[in-house]
This record gives C-alpha cells, structure tokens and sequence, in this order.
C-alpha cells in the first residue's frame, strides 16, 4: 500500500480490485448509452438544426434581407423596423447588426419556412423567446433552419451572444398568427401589448 | 543561481531551492490575479443582481472581461505553475534542471499578463474573455496573451526537463508517484492548448495590426481548441491535486495504478475534442462533425472522470481502513479530519465537481440540450461548479498545506481557515445551482440587463427569475466571503505569519 506522492516499486501493472472493476464496466455502459443517445435522438427527435449551411458575404446577406423585405413587407412597421409577412414555405431572411434583429417577421401558425440566419457584422446570438431556443449567428455563414411554428404568440429574439456595448438592447421580434382565428388573436394581442407592465424596468 | 537541498522535515523530501523560490512566486502571482478576479467577480455579481444594477454597461463589460481573464487564464495558470514545480522537482527529490530559463519565464508571463490587464482596465479590449473576431481588441491584448502562452510552454518544458534530470540523477526509484503522472498529463494536455493558442492568437494578433484576415467561424473552432483544453489542464491537475490531498490529509492509498493512470491516459486522448461542444449550435460545421467530437469523444473522457470520482474517495476509504478506523461502514468518513481545510476542501471539490460541474457538463454536450442551453445562464451556472467550486476549492485546499512545507509558515487564523471551505463551497454550490435554474428560464449569460428597458420590444421574464437571481446571489456573496478569507489567511501567512520550526537550510547537493 502506497500514497499518490510515492513512487511505486516494481511492476504496478495489476489486475482491479472486483469492486473498481464493477464500477469501470458500470461507467463505461453509461457512457455508452449517451453515446447511442446523441445519433438516435438526431434521427428520431427531430430536435436538431437541419444543417443547411452556405457561406455568404454579409453585404450579399444584407442585400438578400433588403430585397425579401421589398417583395414580403406588409407597410406597418413596428419601432422602425419593417413587418414582413412571408408566404408560407417560402425562404426567410433575419439579419442580426449592431444592435437590431432586421426585419420583425409575421409567420403563420403549422406552416413551414427556411429560417436563414446571418450578421452584418460580429458575432450575434438568436434565442428565441418564451420557447428558449439559442442558435449562433455568425457572419460569413448562411444559417439554415426549417421552421414550423407550432403555437400562435407574440416572440422575442434575444441576443445572446456579446455584440459590443448595446448588446442588451438587441431584441427583435416574431409574431405568428393563426389565421383561421386572425382576427380574435389580433385583438388579444392589442390587449397584451398595452399592459402597462413593460415600463417597471425602467429605472433600471 | 544558487542551488542547494534542504530536507522537509514533515515529508522527508529533498526541496530544491530554486524549487521553492519558483513555487513561492507562481504562488504569489496567482493569488495577486485571483484577487483581482474575485474583486472583478464581485462587481459583476451586483450588477447582474438586478436589485443592485451597480455598474453601467460599458464598466460591467469590461470588468466581465477582466473576471474572465484574471480567473480562467492567470490565476489557474500562475498556480498550475506552481503544482508542476511541486510534482516535478519537490516530488522527485530532484533540481530545477535550468532555473534561470525558469525564472525568466515566470518574469514572460507576469509582463504578459500585465499587458493584458493594461488594455483591459483602460478599455482597449472591451471584447470578453472570448474576444471572438471581429470584435477587436488592442494589438497588445493579443500580444500578452502570446507572451504569457510562450512563458507557460517553457515551463512546461523545464517541467519536462526536471522529470528527465530526476530519472538521469535516478532521484527516485521505480516509476513517478502518480500525483506526478497527473501533473505530467495536465503539462501535456497544457502544450496540446498552447498550440491551438498560437495557432489562433498569433493571425488575431496580425489582423489587429492590419495584417491579413481571420474568419469568425475558424476563430470560434481553434479559440476553444484553447479556450475549453484550458479548463482540461485544471481538471488534470485537480485531479492530481485530489490524489496529493488524499495523501497529505489521511494517507489515502491508490487502489490501483493501472486505473487511475489508465484514466489519466483517456484526459490526454479524448479531451481536445470534447471542445467541440462550444460549437454545437454554430452554422460551420456539420452534424457528423459535432455528434463524433462531441458524443463518441467526450464520453471517453468522461469515463476518466467517473474512475477518478470512485477511485479518490476508495483511496480515502482504505487509507483510513489501514489506519485502523475500521468500525462498520462509515467509521472512516465520521472519523475523518472535517477541520482540516485540505481535506474539506477535498471532500467538496469532489463532490460539487462531479454532481454539479459534472452532469451539467456532460448533458450540454448533447445536441438537443446544448440548443436550450447555449449562451444562457446555464452555461457559466456549470463551469462555476467546475473550474471554481472544483478546481479552484482544490487548490485552496492544497495551499494549507504549501504555506507550512513551501512558504515554511504556520497558518493564520486558523479557525478562519478552517472554515473557508465550508463557506466557499457551500456559496458556490447555492450560486451555480441557482445560476443553472436561471438559465432555465432563458435568461442570456454576458448580458447586463434582463430587464431589457432600453430594448426596441419588451421581454417580460417569469416573476420566479427574480427569486432564483437573489438566491443566486447571496450563493455568490457566501463564496465571495469565502474567497475573501482565503486570501486574507495565505497573505497574512506568508508576509506576517510565524516561521515554521525546524532547520530549513540549503545544503549543496554534494555534499549531502
């Protein structure tokens, strides 16, 4: 018997002891069984970024942004950035800059689009909110991900990726409407936006 | 230089004296940063504590990126050091083999971490401890990295060197103690880091003055081909740290060997790919790419990490066993030294490592769990329980044992001391738990205000975040004490405290 600081004499080259030897093979089947998990749950979960991944200049992103803003605006704008309102399974551009989400998407609810992500700039961090879903928006590289919203609300992007020093204050918005009941939920949504509740924070 | 041995006369260990000068500095250097990244620590902690709000945005940034810098790069680097100075030279009852190469190395990276700490508290490099392209920082942000990444390579190298002096000199007989082993593992896995830091701070440094270009996705891959093999290094030296601790404090026993150093093996071969996890969401690579780097091999270091978790605690189960306390099953852990601060600190580095830090870790490295997970509170929540509450608890608790055989000084206040890890680890446990919860909600990391009342649209968070923030924030004010007093106790120690007795001269070696 020796401690961790002496050297040990001879060969130390042992077999384990029953009770190390259960516990190895113990941890090793673990590790296994997460190993197995990872692959599996890519195919069968469908939880996973599709992968449609292309390089891009940022200018030729934010000119693709500028020109799917063009064809999709719907002429309402929300605090100075264009609403868009994209056909269904059509391709959607969201460009993250210097502290803006361009522009704020109106989706529809059970519909499918091609989310393509990109920075004007630096690095930026898409998380989606209440749903807590984060992607990394990084420039050069063209982020593509089929999206089906599947519940109607009023969403947030979040920023969460340090972007310089009006970081926090990049928030850009996604509203997805259901429209066999359009109407009612807009209606609701006027309702929820006006709540008095967003200016608490204010005094920091 | 001047050499010479003198004989511990706790341990019986030949110390040379450039060994003792060259711990004694990295040591000092390394308590200096964590000072400064615990103050830093602190100042984050109450501004993110949104009751307190204390700094404005740009102050909170850079004193983010200060915290970061300090802590994960110059504090836990200075001290690793310090350990390889130990496990090589004091372990092997050898010499320095080039102390003035030594030396001059250590003055490398005090200039180089002085260069960073400059252009970050003057506000050149408001760009966090990730500093990703293209943000840019100041050209002698980058260059104090490098310098202080050459410094620490030539270390590594004079440890190198020691362990083939010591085998030349035949200064030991039989193979290296395993706590060298584990020291030998973390100096390996130290230069397979290093490499991937001059491989990507050397073309950031050349861009920041104008010169060629760095893609932001490349940046990302080869930055945590440093930025997590780093904390790999801390977990190969705690790991050492813990058997050194085992052994200091109870006599613990290794089981076996051929385990533990089989497992020190799987760190060297598997843990550089683990840090492909940083990237699981990113648009650059592949599924293939991140499902292989991160499942099939992380989990092999994992496994590593699970033996140590059984065979450092059987190691202090034994050696309590041969010590005679042998009454039923848990005579040896009722009768174990809880006021000794090596080994509470031990006890809890083990524990909030491997339950928190540990499980944490391994469920982010899946894909799925990594998209609700990355970026948000939960990502700082786990390497809190990691790198602080395990490695940086471990070396705490290794420093009671270096002020009375290194620094030859009793300990100050020691019922101070002996409470420290009680307090910081149980602050730290309340913090990363509570911070991990945050991040459950989607609260960002690395944001100053998630109350968003500057934003273009609101973000209204659960009414629960603000309970699970104060929870977490008196966790931080706990471990802060906690810290406080560590640094009170080694300072007071080391600059006033009373000389150990017994004779400690330096005797040349041949005339010994």
């Amino acid at each position: 018997m020796h401690t961790g600081v002496e050297s040990p004499r001879g060969v130390w080259w042992k077999p384990a002891h029953k009770a190390e030897k259960v516990w190895v093979v113990l941890a090793f089947a673990w590790c296994m069984v997460l190993f197995a998990m990872m692959p599996l749950w890519h195919w069968k979960g469908g939880q996973n970024p599709s992968g449609i991944r292309a390089r891009v200049e940022p200018e030729a992103f934010r000119v693709r942004t500028d020109e799917f803003i063009a064809t999709y605006k719907v002429g309402e704008e929300d605090n100075g950035i264009p609403i868009v309102e994209p056909p269904p399974g059509s391709d959607i551009y969201l460009l993250g800059q210097m502290w803006l989400w361009t522009p704020s998407l109106r989706l529809q609810k059970d519909a499918e689009y091609t989310l393509h992500l990109s920075s004007a700039d630096v690095n930026h961090g898409f998380s989606l909110y209440p749903l807590n879903i984060n992607f990394q928006v990084v420039p050069g590289y063209d982020y593509g991900l089929r999206v089906t919203p599947t519940e109607a609300g009023d969403f947030r992007i979040v920023c969460n990726e340090f972007c310089g020093v009006g970081h926090h204050v990049m928030v850009g918005r996604i509203e997805v409407i259901d429209s066999a009941a359009a109407a009612t939920d807009e209606a609701a949504e006027e309702l929820v936006l006006s709540a008095p509740e967003g200016d608490e924070g204010g005094d920091r | 230089m001047k050499g010479g041995f003198r004989i511990c006369p706790t341990t019986a260990l030949r110390v040379h004296r450039q060994a003792d000068g060259l711990i004694k500095a990295n040591a000092v250097a390394a308590t200096v940063l964590l000072l400064v990244g615990g103050i830093t620590g602190l100042l984050v902690l109450l501004t993110r504590w949104q009751a307190v709000h204390l700094l404005d945005a740009v102050m909170f940034y850079r004193v983010l990126t200060i915290h970061g810098m300090s802590m994960l790069i110059f504090f836990i680097i200075f001290f690793e050091m310090a350990i390889l100075y130990f496990a090589g030279p004091v372990l092997l009852n050898s010499r320095v083999p080039a102390p003035k190469l030594g030396w001059s190395m250590f003055w490398l990276m005090v200039l180089g971490a002085v260069m960073v700490e400059w252009t970050m508290w003057t506000g050149r490099a408001d760009v966090l401890f990730t500093s990703y392209v293209p943000l840019k920082a100041h050209p002698l942000f980058y260059l104090g990295v490098i310098l202080f990444a050459v410094g620490t390579l030539i270390t590594v190298a004079v440890f190198f060197g020691s362990l083939v002096v010591a085998k030349r000199e035949k200064t030991y007989e039989g193979s290296v103690p395993l706590v060298t082993y584990g020291a030998i593992t973390a100096a390996i896995i130290a230069v397979i880091t290093l490499v991937h830091g001059a491989a990507i701070y050397i073309p950031t440094f050349l861009w920041s003055i104008g010169i060629g270009n760095v893609d932001p996705q490349v940046y990302r891959m080869v930055w945590w081909g440093l930025g997590h093999s780093s904390q790999q290094i801390n977990v190969a030296a705690m790991v050492a740290v813990w058997y050194l601790l085992g052994a200091l404090t109870v006599g613990s026993v290794v089981i076996n060997e051929k385990i533990s150093r089989t497992a020190f093996v799987l760190y060297i071969l598997f843990i550089s790919m683990a840090s492909a996890h940083h990237l699981l969401v990113d648009p650059g690579m592949g599924p293939t790419w991140k499902v292989v780097n991160t499942s099939y091999f992380m989990y092999m270091a994992v496994l590593a990490s699970m033996i140590h978790g059984f065979t450092v605690p059987a190691g202090i189960e034994v050696g309590q066993r041969v010590r005679g306390l042998t009454k039923g099953m848990f005579e040896w852990l009722r009768r174990a030294p809880w006021g000794d601060p090596g080994f509470s600190a031990l006890v809890f580095s083990v524990i909030i490592f491997g339950f928190v830090g540990g499980i944490t870790g391994v469920t982010f490295g899946t894909e799925q769990i990594n998209i609700i997970a990355h970026n948000t509170l939960r990502i700082p929540g786990h390497f809190h329980a990691t790198v602080v509450a395990g490695t940086a608890l471990a070396f705490m608790g290794v420093t009671y044992y270096v002020i009375p055989l290194i620094f030859r000084k009793k300990v100050a206040f020691w019922p101070l001391a002996k409470i420290q890890p009680y307090l910081f680890a149980f602050g730290m446990l309340i913090f990363s738990v509570a911070m991990t919860f945050a991040g459950t909600f989607g609260i960002p990391r690395r944001h100053w205000d998630m109350t968003f009342s500057d934003a273009l649209f609101d973000v209204q968070f659960s009414p629960a975040v603000n309970l699970v923030v104060t929870v977490m924030a008196l966790g931080g004010l706990i471990a802060a004490l906690g810290g406080a007093i560590y640094i009170l106790v080694t300072v007071w120690s080391v600059f006033l405290g009373q000389p150990m007795e017994g004779d400690a001269t330096y005797v040349d070696a041949r005339s010994s």
